[in-house]
């Protein structure tokens, strides 16, 4: 049953970068878009497991921190090589100065 | 360790994998996220000057070396054009390969595409192949751009400083790719999806080379030659120069870039031509800074690094003997010192692959 989980403060990210948050045994990137909306993928990235959170964000893209490689982190599709698979995705939301991210 | 089986489908591969060793975390200085946000920040300014002062220097070398052709006096037009073409191509081909060069993505395709070509690389195949350089940093067995293996083959290292050894492999490689399709080494590091892609980009090379060589016999003279082609051979010099030097002599089979990846200063031109690459542990740790940015990336972990080579004659009169030393025992290394503060990293990996003194 998926349930919203409060990831942390909105003042903890800047606009256009990204956190890393842990839950469940599970490591997730929480995104604040330029446009100060919130996004939430999964924590590493698709090619070789490596945290996109140390990673650099660039208008809609995480690029990953270990070989470059690009996706989308409203979709989570692929961008650039060597990706090839999606991230997961899920709903975000900022509420009161936290960040609530819906997880399964 | 002994005798060392670089085949990536070989007993090392296999050992790499199951020990963990190609799997593990790498070591990593602390950066406070606002200083390596700045760091990692792209700009298409610096390269776009850089690439009209390369692409502008080769037209007019050139049209200097055919106008003098074939008078003596063209010859170092062409030693000046070669080493843009055979030596500024590599580090070009590498950071667009990274994709961190220019801001602007078209134009690090641009410019990774044209330096493939110069390099004599296929750009689809090495754009995997320094994936995985950068996963597992000399780690034997797993790491299909060790340049220096162990014993050391002086004669084909030599040899490379004219690109014999990557010319001959290349050209059979790229008609096979051309002609048969992917090889079976390049399977285990290329994803079946991009398998089309090395094809067609070894065509569009064989193509070129076809037609410049066709050209050169139908004038009888190897003049187009040296445009396109030989430059590959009589400009590499530089690159193998900064090249050796990135691992050479250092320890494998680590997971840290401050025992098997040496930062060397260099003077202004040498830069240029490699593009930063001088600051070799800084780009293995942090890949995501762009080349403009190394210097500043220096400054800012310097603390934390063994003490980079005063110069590149310095750094050869350190990896040269130790390189003469691995012919008589594959298991000597150069020990990195790091600083005092340093804390030790990966003691159960490091043991195994530097003794004692990984402690």
């Amino acid at each position: 049953m998926p349930q919203w989980v409060d990831a942390c403060a909105t003042d903890d990210v800047e606009p256009e970068d990204v956190i890393r948050f842990d839950h469940g045994g599970q490591t997730y990137a929480v995104y604040r878009s330029p446009d100060d909306y919130w996004f939430c993928t999964d924590g590493l990235c698709s090619h070789e497991q490596v945290h996109l959170a140390d990673g650099l964000v660039m208008g809609d893209v995480i690029e990953c921190p270990k070989h470059n490689g690009r996706f989308d982190y409203r979709t989570g599709a692929p961008k650039r090589a060597p990706v090839c698979v999606a991230l997961r995705t899920y709903p975000a939301r900022a509420e009161a100065g936290r960040v609530l991210v819906e997880l399964p | 360790m002994g005798k060392r089986d670089y085949n990536l489908l070989g007993e090392d591969a296999r050992r790499a994998v199951e020990s963990g060793l190609a799997a593990a975390a790498w070591y990593h200085t602390e950066v406070p996220r606002k200083v390596m946000k700045d760091l990692m920040q792209r700009s298409d300014q610096p390269a776009i000057r850089d690439t009209i002062l390369l692409y502008g220097g080769m037209i007019v070398f050139a049209a200097l070396g055919i106008a003098l052709w074939p008078h003596v006096w063209s010859a170092p037009f062409w030693l000046a054009y070669g080493v843009l073409y055979g030596s500024a191509s590599d580090s070009r081909w590498h950071e667009c390969g990274h994709g961190t060069a220019f801001r602007t993505g078209w134009m690090n395709d641009v410019v990774y595409q044209i330096a493939s070509f110069m390099i004599m690389r296929n750009a689809a195949t090495w754009r995997w192949s320094h994936a995985r350089h950068h996963t597992n940093t000399y780690i034997v067995g797993r790491d299909p751009e060790i340049a220096i293996m162990r014993p050391p083959a002086f004669l084909k290292l030599i040899g490379s400083f004219i690109g014999i050894p990557e010319v001959l492999q290349f050209v059979p490689r790229m008609i096979y790719n051309a002609v048969i399709g992917v090889h079976p080494e390049e399977k285990t590091f290329v994803p079946e999806s991009e398998w089309p892609k090395v094809v067609r980009v070894a065509r569009v090379h064989l193509a070129i080379h076809a037609a410049t060589v066709a050209l050169a016999v139908w004038m009888q003279s190897i003049l187009p030659l040296m445009v396109i082609g030989l430059p590959r051979m009589y400009g590499a010099w530089h690159h193998v120069m900064t090249g050796l030097l990135q691992h050479g002599g250092l320890a494998d089979n680590v997971v840290d870039h401050r025992l098997n990846s040496r930062t060397v200063m260099m003077n202004p031109v040498s830069r240029f031509i490699y593009w930063n690459m001088n600051y070799h542990v800084e780009h293995h740790m942090f890949p995501m800074v762009p080349y403009h940015a190394l210097p500043r990336l220096h400054e800012a972990i310097r603390h934390d690094l063994p003490a980079p080579n005063r110069s590149i004659a310095a750094a050869f009169r350190e990896m040269w003997p130790a390189l003469r030393r691995q012919l008589a025992s594959e298991d000597y290394v150069l020990h990195r010192e790091l600083p005092p503060t340093a804390r030790p990293y990966r003691l159960d990996f490091h043991t195994a692959a530097l003794g004692t003194a990984a402690a």
